[in-house]
């Protein structure tokens, strides 16, 4: 047990540290790795909790795939720093005030110990008699299958949005075709022309 | 575990003697790894010697068996550069990155029956989990280096390895649907008892072919190497690292090859299961077998280098997305198909 | 049909089949390389190596310092300073060859009268340092009595051609 409880004080220490680091360090590349840091931590809890599948996915998800394309943005853009840092004092106030209302609900549930909805089942990470991951399919594929589908849905019109607002096929724009290319072989790339004397370009 | 056993009846708790054993076992399995990677260097260069009608390394050591210890010397007593612009914490932090995730995936991989460090449930996504990190040991190193040609390689090399993933995700689902686990032990398992089973003999052949190129391109091998090309382009995002630095990440690169040969084999080739179940196969320790399935996996890597010529950008972003994500989407929905209606596989 | 026959071909990789077998058959083919250190390739006797300042069979040298190695050298390598020995004959008291400005032309061997400066067969004098790459007088002399056997030889076997 005592394993378990250094490696959870371990991991919490962790994840809130680089959180806050990711709202305190100066630079945003720094941020985004804080950021990367903190999901890690969060999964290495997850793990902890017997919630291995969940805590793969975030590492997938999130880390893999999501903190990259926050990474490509915040590397490519050219921020002035100093710039940026003048502007927060007058969101001071307001980000206080949300924090606040947060914590607030957060020590109400705590002190209600969960028991907000006294029909909700107890949560088990890992149900008797069935794996973790396919404790998640049969959940996910029978109780919840519309919300599920409906997700997946919303997330291909949003791609295919993303994909009709910025392809644009210019006619102008000389394409290369590689199966053409690819196709071409020793016979079919020489072409002979005899031509005559004076004839040539 | 018979160490944990050991240090039970030494006093210990059982807790207690089981980290110690894992950690022991852990340092054991990593460094005969380490050492092993210094002979697949050789074995890479030798075998493009071979195809070259070259001689390749053999001066240092029998047979230059020592050459790459020599060149792992010469780095580490070279002198490690930091370019005075680069943001000097991330410019370390990198190559560490790489070669850390390089040798965590190891964790998961079962050498034999039962001879795995972490025997965990989801082992095929936390293989996945950490080689979509790899991205972040290239992107970090280009974006620290704080030279625009190191940068440029980190975003052409971090496309490549996130387009390759996708298809790499797709691949591993079609293994898991037809093996009914995300365990890479029971995985083996399903494809017993011998070459009959194994998935590279089963409809999933074309997934095998996409998982190899992927493969190529993951680690950004040739004929995929053409953001790191050692003699044109001085090694991408890797421009301004020298000395040990650059070491770990040519070391964190190999690592990778031989991780993705050793999942090849797991998924595809039965792991450390024999190709033939009878009597003097069965004898030879399931180890074995796996090293030599891993060393088929990475001669057909190394011959990869030494005949196809490199591609171009396009062509690659092209195969990715346009070829093998639509095989891959395809195979999946066709392996389901066939599970369903075939082979009757209940799920773990 | 063509079009079929493609999509077969490239579907089993058929270009890679054959690039593996072919490359496969250069795999076990006898190896284009010498062994180096163990073989070597044959030497022409115009080799330019590194130098050496030669003796007569007598022992006596032959440079007799005429500075005309030292004017047509296009790198600049060679230093000379020359002064009558007791016995009254014209000696060099210095003769360095800076090794690392050399460019190995062969001017100075050609230009010898004496056949003393000689680009010598020996191709294996890397050092450790750029200090010892400055030879002087006596390491030439050195290299001289050490390779003269094949320097004599390979003088010998290029004459007819002179």
């Amino acid at each position: 047990m005592i394993l378990q409880a250094i490696a959870f004080y371990v991991f919490s220490a962790v994840l809130l540290a680089s959180a806050f680091m990711v709202v305190a360090s100066r630079n945003p590349v720094h941020s985004v790795l804080f950021l990367i840091l903190a999901f890690f931590s969060a999964a290495g809890l997850f793990v902890l909790m017997g919630a291995e599948f969940l805590a793969m996915i975030l590492v997938v998800v999130y880390v893999g795939a999501v903190a990259v394309l926050f990474l490509f943005v915040v590397m490519m853009l050219d921020i002035d720093f100093a710039e940026l840092k003048k502007g927060a004092q007058a969101y001071l106030l307001p980000g206080l005030g949300v924090g606040g209302l947060l914590a607030a609900e957060l020590i109400l549930a705590i002190a209600l110990r969960w028991n907000i909805a006294a029909h909700a089942v107890r949560a088990a990470a890992t149900p008797v008699g069935v794996s973790n991951t396919a404790a998640l399919g049969y959940i996910l594929y029978t109780d919840y299958i519309y919300y599920f589908q409906v997700a997946g849905l919303i997330l291909l019109v949003s791609m295919i949005g993303a994909i009709v607002l910025t392809l644009r096929h210019k006619a102008t724009i000389r394409r290369q075709n590689i199966r053409m290319q690819i196709a071409r072989d020793s016979a079919t790339a020489t072409e002979l022309v005899d031509i005559k004397p004076g004839q040539g370009a | 575990m018979f160490f944990t056993n050991y240090l039970q009846h030494q006093g210990l708790s059982y807790a207690w003697s089981w980290t110690i054993s894992q950690v022991v076992l852990i340092g054991v399995a990593e460094v005969v790894l380490l050492v092993s990677i210094a002979f697949w260097i050789l074995a890479d260069r030798k075998i493009w010697a071979a195809v070259q009608m070259r001689r390749g390394p053999n001066v240092v050591g029998v047979f230059g068996l020592l050459q790459t210890f020599a060149d792992a010397m010469k780095f580490m007593f070279k002198e490690p550069i930091i370019p005075a612009a680069a943001n000097k914490v991330i410019f370390i932090l990198a190559p560490l990155v790489t070669t850390t995730l390089a040798f965590a995936g190891w964790a998961v991989v079962p050498l034999d029956n039962g001879w795995v460090a972490a025997d965990i449930n989801v082992g095929v996504l936390y293989l996945f989990a950490i080689s979509s990190l790899g991205v972040y040991g290239v992107i970090m190193g280009g974006w620290a280096s704080n030279s625009k040609y190191a940068f440029l390689a980190a975003l052409r090399s971090a496309a490549q390895m996130v387009s390759y993933e996708v298809s790499i995700g797709f691949v591993i689902i079609t293994v898991l649907l037809y093996a009914g686990s995300l365990n890479l032990s029971d995985i083996v398992r399903a494809q017993g008892p011998d070459i009959r089973g194994w998935y590279l003999l089963s409809p999933l052949f074309p997934m095998f072919v996409i998982f190899f190129v992927s493969a190529l391109a993951e680690t950004q091998r040739p004929p995929f190497d053409l953001l790191e090309a050692e003699s044109e382009l001085v090694a991408g995002f890797m421009v301004e690292y020298s000395s040990t630095p650059f070491l770990l990440f040519f070391l964190g690169e190999y690592v990778n090859i031989i991780l993705l040969c050793a999942v090849m084999s797991v998924m595809f080739l039965g792991g450390w299961l024999p190709p033939v179940a009878i009597w003097p196969f069965t004898v030879v320790p399931g180890v074995i077998w796996f090293v030599i399935k891993i060393a088929i996996m990475f001669f057909m890597i190394s011959m990869v280098k030494a005949f196809v010529p490199r591609y171009r950008y396009d062509q690659l972003m092209r195969l990715g997305w346009k070829v093998f994500l639509p095989t891959s989407m395809a195979w999946v929905a066709l392996t389901a198909a066939i599970v369903v209606l075939f082979r009757h596989h209940v799920g773990a | 049909m063509a079009y079929l026959d493609r999509a077969v071909r490239s579907i089993f990789l058929w270009e890679f089949v054959q690039a593996f077998w072919l490359s496969m058959k250069y795999f076990f083919a006898p190896k284009a390389t010498v062994n180096y250190p163990y073989e070597r390739n044959a030497q022409s006797p115009r080799f330019r190596g590194e130098h050496a300042l030669r003796r007569y069979p007598s022992g006596e040298e032959r440079c007799i310092a005429c500075k005309l190695c030292e004017a047509i050298c296009p790198a600049q390598a060679i230093t000379i300073e020359a002064e009558p020995r007791e016995d009254g004959s014209r000696r060099t008291t210095r003769y360095d060859i800076d090794m690392v400005k050399c460019i190995y032309c062969g001017f100075c061997q050609e230009a010898c009268p004496v056949d003393a400066i000689v680009e010598g067969p020996n191709l294996e004098f890397a050092t450790e340092s750029r200090e010892e790459l400055y030879y002087d007088k006596a390491r030439l002399l050195a290299n001289g009595d050490r390779w003269e056997r094949a320097i004599a030889r390979n003088i010998e076997l290029d004459a007819p051609y002179r």
